[in-house]
């Protein structure tokens, strides 16, 4: 694996756990949270937010995946459609507090477009956002509320966030642009 | 406006009628060829350098459609007739379904009237068989060939019955040289088709006609011609099994020839698969296994003319649902390149069988006599020079007023330079002189 | 993909599998509160319809809206069209007013081609003569494998009057694409000749093929092909080739009945055979929608000229 090595395996363990007590801590409890993934990477981190809320206050939240692409703003810019995948959102979000989870948040657009989709599906409580990596450059006025780590990098730069469930490990990797 | 004197100089003369093919001047004055050799005096005539090009006797198109009168939307005389000469003619026969219909004299004449006023081309009508192209009265047989006729025809359909073609082939015998000229297709197994019947049909969904519909016809026209001994003339033949009845019926005997169409002779029913109408023509494109069959009848002679079928329709009309759109392609521009193209160049037919199919042959079945060659002293100076090598792109403006062709987009090989007619230079340098 | 779908011939059984996974996709869409999405915001989609259909009009009308498209109609009978205006002049018009998706439904087979001549759009044939009907042909594929779970192997007969049918012919290439194994089964009158060049197999007995098939899908008869000389009898015909009561019997358990509609009930099918469970008649019209958006997200949504790329 090439470039700079941002999080291990260990470091990220660590950091999903703080994140677990940050929402716990900030919603007094985890009684009417959701965590809403992103597909697909944030998808398999909202799992495992779960299942550390579990460890840690017993309750289990629901967790929910989202494809975004319906939302993006860049269709029709592209020589090729962006590739839809799973969207399963099974349980009510009126009323809910929905915490929805990225791997790394960059211009903004992606949180954007998955708050729109969001509100299709009724009205939540109150919409949080967890990330992995902030690396800054966002283009929209929108800011995470728990982050893993903040990671300075070039416009230009591949942060790669590899996790064991989609790619045999767990590991944050940045790629500076040659 | 005869120009005084012409001499075409050095180019290769090929003559069918004499039997001449060889390099060599040809001197014209007052209309008339007057000395074919080698170094022939230019004094005082207008130098023609021919090198490198073709000079063969004007071409003859046995099977035209120049629309007027009555339908000068699609193309008029003088439209059709500087087509024509730009493609090499001196001569066309075009076909009798105007409105009013070519079925008595006064038509005749107005036709031929009209192509003499344009000067560009002879032209020479095609009476209609029966009263209106309707297939049942005769038309007035003696009168169109007291006016000059020697071709009838009710192209754009078969005579329908059997009984009818026998008493027309019998009445015509009363005359010289006349000859009838079918349009083989059987309209019940044909109606409604909109190409060819097979593979491509069925996948595009569009009714096909098979190639019964034509041999169908074709024999019942060969027995009816035994019937009466009548002189037949088979249009613009499509089926490769037409060819093999005509070739047993010549065989045979029976007073029987046959044309082909340069769009049959190049392409197929695989050309219909973008639903471009210019490709939509009567009788259909059929298999590669047809346009074979058809290419070797040119090379035996099984088939002796080839002829445009020049069928101009106005943008409008092609331009529209393939179903809705009028079946035809306009050729004559085209008719010698493609045919060059298709036939000469990879070696299928030799030259000289190619300019006796589109000259004197149709020159003699029409009662043509000024044309067709032979490229002699005292002949009528109806001549074509064209250049063998010159690569063309087909594309609009066409001198024809409608654009429906086939060949459009198509890379062919072969141009005509100079076409004479009886002396006057109707093309000169590839472009029309009026 | 393609910029257009006028044919099953223009999408690779790759494409295929594309267009029914991303329906799967608006399948949930349809299942949300607001069963919109923004997805084709400010695109415009035409459907001019030279021939009266309601039902598949309705299905691309839907379909666009629910991705923000803006919607226009032509229709025969409310606009131009009717008034004798020429194909090429109103796809001019369309051109002008900057239609990006043109959905066309004509009598003539083959018109779809000539209109991609005169319009920038993508065109999508709704049905063009007796030519193709890829759409229908598409939520068919779709439908067939929600039930059955594949495509490949399934034994699947078209039944009916495939000669002038442009779902048979869809259809037939469809599934042949995607490794179904399929049978042609009407009077040889109505069967094309050279059916077997398509890699279908084509059989003149309905009793013999229904004990293996998967699926039985039967083709609405048009009473006027009696007229001409197709076939001798409507009640010769149901007796012979109609999906009836007696016969239906003979289909294996969990074998799927489907019918392009709308139906001759009493002619190629039964009614209470069309009321039977394993008839999904009603589920083709559901899926058609999410076909028809995913085939309009996957047409206008890969038009533009940007390297795809990820971005976060």
């Amino acid at each position: 694996m090439s470039g700079q090595k941002l999080l291990d395996a260990e470091d990220i363990r660590r950091v999903l756990t703080r994140i677990a007590h940050e929402i716990i801590e900030r919603n007094k409890g985890a009684e009417k949270v959701a965590l809403v993934g992103i597909a697909s990477r944030g998808d398999h981190l909202a799992r495992r937010l779960a299942e550390q809320i579990l460890e840690i206050e017993g309750t289990k939240v629901p967790v929910g995946v989202l494809d975004i692409t319906f939302y993006r703003d860049d269709i029709g810019l592209k020589a090729e459609a962006p590739v839809v995948s799973e969207t399963r959102v099974g349980f009510d979000i009126n009323g809910v507090t929905v915490v929805l989870v990225d791997d790394v948040l960059f211009t903004g657009r992606t949180i954007r477009a998955a708050m729109d989709a969001l509100m299709d599906f009724g009205r939540p409580r109150k919409i949080q956002l967890a990330v992995l990596v902030d690396r800054g450059h966002r283009e929209l006025p929108i800011r995470a509320d728990f982050v893993g780590k903040n990671a300075p990098t070039g416009r230009a730069d591949d942060v790669r966030v590899l996790l064991e469930e989609s790619d045999g490990e767990d590991a944050v990797v940045v790629e500076e642009a040659g | 406006m005869p120009e005084p004197k012409l001499l075409l100089r050095g180019a290769r003369v090929v003559d069918p009628a004499s039997g001449r093919d060889e390099v060599a001047d040809v001197r014209v004055e007052r209309g008339r060829i007057t000395a074919v050799g080698a170094g022939l005096d230019p004094a005082g005539a207008e130098v023609m350098d021919c090198d490198g090009l073709v000079l063969a006797p004007g071409l003859v198109d046995l099977h035209t459609h120049l629309r007027e009168p009555g339908f000068d939307h699609k193309e008029t005389i003088e439209t059709g007739t500087r087509a024509a000469a730009l493609g090499g003619f001196t001569a066309v026969a075009p076909m009798a379904n105007t409105d009013p219909v070519t079925d008595n004299a006064a038509v005749v004449h107005e036709v031929r009237d009209l192509g003499a006023q344009a000067g560009l081309c002879d032209v020479f009508p095609v009476g209609a068989i029966t009263k209106g192209l309707e297939g049942e009265s005769l038309a007035e047989i003696g009168e169109m060939v007291a006016a000059g006729v020697r071709v009838f025809s009710d192209d754009g359909r078969c005579v329908p019955s059997a009984r009818v073609l026998r008493n027309a082939l019998t009445y015509a015998r009363a005359f010289e040289d006349v000859v009838l000229a079918e349009h083989c297709e059987d309209a019940s197994l044909a109606e409604g088709g909109q190409m060819h019947e097979g593979y491509h049909s069925y996948s595009l969904g569009l009714r096909g006609q098979p190639s019964e519909a034509e041999e169908i016809v074709v024999a019942r026209d060969l027995a009816v011609a035994r019937l009466t001994g009548g002189r037949i003339h088979l249009c613009h033949l499509s089926s490769a099994r037409s060819v093999e009845l005509v070739r047993r019926a010549k065989a045979e005997g029976i007073r029987v020839t046959a044309e082909v169409t340069p769009h049959h002779l190049t392409f197929t029913d695989d050309d219909l698969v973008t639903y471009d109408t210019n490709f939509k023509v009567n009788p259909p494109l059929r298999t590669a296994d047809d346009r074979d069959g058809l290419r070797a009848g040119v090379a035996d002679g099984t088939i002796d003319v080839i002829a445009t079928d020049h069928a101009p329709h106005a943008v409008e009309e092609k331009e529209a649902e393939f179903d809705g759109s009028p079946p035809g392609t306009i050729g004559l521009e085209t008719a010698l390149a493609a045919v060059l193209t298709e036939l000469v160049e990879p070696g299928i037919v030799p030259l000289a069988r190619v300019i006796d199919a589109m000259s004197p042959l149709p020159a003699r079945i029409l009662g043509a006599a000024g044309h067709g060659g032979p490229i002699e002293p005292g002949r009528p100076a109806n001549l074509v020079v064209f250049d063998p090598a010159a690569e063309w792109t087909v594309e609009v403006p066409f001198a024809s007023r409608s654009r429906n062709s086939a060949f459009l987009g198509r890379t062919l090989r072969g141009r005509v330079v100079h076409t004479v007619l009886r002396g006057a230079l109707t093309v000169a340098n590839g472009k029309p002189t009026r | 993909m393609n910029k257009h779908l006028l044919s099953m011939h223009d999408v690779t059984a790759e494409d295929v599998v594309r267009i029914l996974d991303t329906a799967e996709s608006f399948r949930e869409v349809g299942t949300r509160v607001i069963k919109k999405v923004p997805a084709l915001r400010g695109r415009t989609v035409v459907n001019l319809f030279y021939e009266s259909s309601t039902r598949t009009r309705i299905s691309f009308e839907l379909a666009a809206k629910r991705l923000s498209a803006d919607v226009i109609n032509f229709s025969t009978g409310g606009s131009s069209v009717s008034k004798g205006e020429s194909l090429k002049d109103t796809a001019l018009t369309l051109q002008a007013m900057g239609a990006d998706a043109v959905v066309i439904r004509h009598s003539s087979s083959g018109s779809p081609y000539q209109l991609t001549k005169w319009v920038k759009a993508s065109v999508l044939n709704a049905g063009d003569g007796t030519h193709e009907h890829p759409t229908q042909a598409l939520l068919d594929l779709y439908t067939m494998r929600e039930k059955l779970g594949r495509l490949e192997g399934l034994r699947v007969a078209i039944v009916g009057d495939v000669l002038h049918s442009r779902v048979a012919r869809s259809l037939s290439f469809g599934l042949v694409k995607m490794g179904a194994d399929v049978t042609l089964i009407g009077p040889p009158t109505l069967i094309p000749p050279d059916a077997p060049s398509w890699g279908v197999q084509v059989s003149y007995d309905v009793d013999g093929a229904l004990p293996k098939l998967d699926v039985c899908y039967v083709l609405r008869v048009q009473r006027e092909r009696q007229r001409l000389e197709y076939f001798p009898s409507v009640r010769e015909y149901s007796r012979l080739f109609g999906l009836t009561r007696g016969r239906v019997g003979a289909l294996p358990e969990g074998a799927l009945i489907m019918h392009p509609g709308p139906m001759n009930r009493g002619v190629e099918i039964d009614s209470d055979v069309a009321d039977l469970p394993q008839s999904v008649i009603e589920e083709q019209v559901t899926n058609g929608i999410a076909i028809r958006m995913s085939l309009l997200y996957l047409l206008l949504g890969g038009s533009g000229s940007e390297e795809a790329s990820a971005d976060a």
